[in-house]
């Protein structure tokens, strides 16, 4: 029997994580994750999580402890934001690389300074090359449903690799919206218990990071990529699972929202993918052959969806992100993806960045400007630019 | 006893940022504004109000804050919307079907009545009547003196009164979506025993007392 729960992302997300049933998490509070944590000492509290919460000094400290206590064959959790994530690089890396599939929520919060605890995807965008499997939600039933998968896909054999759930700094961490929550048996039914190909026993010792050579680490960083790629095939297949047994369904590595006979594609992630589908819903009613495309995962990269996207449609992208020097991420990447495979068009939108609102008004200005020709080929910043 | 029904069906809007964009709005959808002082509790009337409106079979509930550099007696607002369907919106409300002011006060800083809808509504923690406001002949004003219910009942936080949940049991007089019962039975899950009690004693005068100006 499925119930519903109306609660905040963060708080959400804690559910999600405990119904998962890890037996470590180590974490360190920072706005606007904090409420997160706090979610998890009351199932602590309540004797609902069972396993051992581990009170650390910092963020590098909290993904440190995930790593030793992942490395003995168990279930971690963990969460940060921002500046939190920054503190943990080294280990991100580390965890990654160590092939353990440690899972964590990142609430997206811009890097200071100037400081500021809004909504900017900077934090996470940042970490991209780490190895971490990276998710972009847009509802709290989207962060709850993609907790529970993100166990279910770091820890399967063929990827065994960390996964990164984003969402929005208070657009979602702190939005109360109702979210259908199954029964623990039913999680546990989909989600079984860890089962590591090797662990660090007192009984069984063996070495762990040694020492390796050339030849042998180029052959670990091809792995990495191999599982990568292996994940981009589960993602969408565990979703199926997910929606024959409890009929919620969020996309695989995108979301496809009217599509069909679509001239255009609006690309966009997190609250701002969620909010294009109202923009999408007027300018459609409006005539305009307009379709979303909103980006559920970035690593792996969508590339062979998004190829397929461009062979019947220009594409228009929202980055709530600024590699600086250069351009959006994902607008970026998406042109990679794209070179010497299709002739589409590709416009690209700065919108969002420092927690700024970014309505259904304003992307369905973007898209106007985009369709109408009126935007240059270079990128935009939206409100910022004339175009 | 006069009913007042929200009347938001076909009305087109045009954003408040963005005046070029003409948007029908679903007739389903109410956008509502709470504004308060830090510490008043108007995040957790959003979030008792969406709590109710869910268990009144409205599928598509949400309750947010504004966050700021919000700090106690600090002016603040508090977001909630309710509709059949499920919402995608993630936008602040710039346009509220209702704005419901938890202290009086506020209305000298804060232009409250900023983007309220034309045949919006207005409900006002306040001793004055409707007609004492004098924008009380553009928009559906309601009053009801939350202050002086929470007091009675001795809703109090550090001898404080709190009007936060005394001044949901109004909303059903004002919007046909959301019932005094699921409002009483979400006050009941949220506190237990005496205050529990008191808090919807509460709801109930401020249902009964709300004043409006028809």
């Amino acid at each position: 029997m499925t119930s519903v729960m109306i609660d905040t992302g963060n708080y959400i997300a804690a559910k999600a994580a405990v119904m998962a049933c890890p037996d470590v998490v180590a974490a360190y509070p920072i706005t606007p994750q904090t409420t997160l944590v706090e979610g998890i000492a009351k199932y602590l509290h309540t004797g609902e999580f069972k396993g051992e919460y581990i009170c650390v000094e910092s963020e590098h400290s909290a993904m440190a402890a995930c790593i030793g206590a992942s490395a003995t064959g168990i279930r971690t959790f963990t969460g940060t934001s921002s500046h939190g994530l920054l503190l943990m690089h080294e280990m991100l890396h580390w965890a990654a690389l160590a092939r353990l599939p440690v899972i964590m929520c990142n609430i997206n919060r811009v890097v200071g300074p100037g400081w500021n605890i809004w909504a900017d995807e900077n934090d996470s965008i940042s970490q991209r090359d780490t190895g971490w499997i990276q998710f972009y939600c847009s509802s709290n039933q989207e962060i709850f449903d993609t907790v529970i998968q993100a166990f279910k896909l770091g820890e399967h054999e063929q990827v065994s690799l960390p996964v990164m759930i984003s969402y929005n700094a208070f657009i979602l961490s702190h939005t109360s919206m109702p979210v259908f929550v199954p029964e623990q048996k039913e999680v546990d039914d989909f989600l079984p218990k860890r089962k590591a190909k090797w662990k660090l026993e007192v009984e069984n010792p063996i070495t762990f990071g040694n020492i390796i050579l050339p030849n042998e680490y180029e052959k670990v960083r091809k792995e990495m990529q191999d599982a990568q790629n292996n994940a981009k095939e589960l993602i969408p297949t565990i979703a199926k699972d997910w929606k024959k047994r409890f009929n919620r369904f969020h996309g695989g590595l995108l979301e496809y929202y009217k599509c069909d006979d679509a001239e255009y594609v609006l690309l966009s992630m997190g609250a701002i993918g969620a909010e294009s589908k109202v923009a999408i819903d007027n300018l459609q009613k409006n005539g305009y052959k307009v379709g979303l495309a909103r980006v559920r995962v970035i690593r792996p990269f969508p590339t062979e969806e998004i190829i397929k996207l461009s062979k019947k449609a220009d594409l228009i992208v929202i980055d709530r992100n600024i590699s600086v020097g250069n351009e959006g991420v994902l607008f970026n990447e998406i042109k990679g993806a794209l070179f010497g495979m299709s002739d589409a068009k590709v416009y690209g939108f700065i919108a969002g960045l420092g927690g700024k609102d970014v309505t259904f008004g304003d992307i369905e200005i973007m898209c106007k400007k985009a369709i109408k020709g009126k935007a240059k080929d270079h990128q935009i910043w939206y409100g910022l630019e004339e175009v | 006893m006069i009913l007042l029904f929200i009347q938001n069906s076909y009305m087109q809007h045009f954003h408040s940022q963005n005046r070029e964009c003409i948007v029908v709005t679903s007739r389903k959808l109410v956008e509502i504004v709470f504004h308060g002082r830090g510490g008043q509790g108007a995040v957790t009337a959003a979030n008792l109000l969406v709590a109710a409106a869910l268990s009144d079979g409205n599928k598509g509930v949400q309750a947010f804050p504004f966050f700021g550099a919000e700090r106690r007696g600090a002016p603040v607002r508090a977001f909630a919307r309710i509709s059949e369907e499920e919402i995608h919106l993630r936008s602040e409300i710039y346009e509220p079907d209702i704005v419901i002011v938890l202290d009086e006060s506020i209305m000298d800083i804060v232009d409250v009545l900023k983007g309220l809808k034309k045949n919006g509504k207005i409900l006002i923690n306040t001793r004055k009547k409707p007609k004492d406001f004098d924008f009380s002949n553009k928009f559906d004003v309601s009053t009801v003196d939350a202050t002086g219910i929470a007091l009675k009942h001795e809703i109090l936080v550090g001898g404080i009164p709190v009007v936060n949940t005394p001044i949901l049991g109004s909303i059903p007089r004002l919007l046909d979506r959301v019932t005094l019962k699921s409002i009483q039975k979400t006050v009941k899950e949220k506190w237990k025993g005496d205050l529990s009690q008191k808090n919807v004693k509460a709801t109930q005068d401020a249902y009964d007392q709300v004043e409006v100006n028809i």
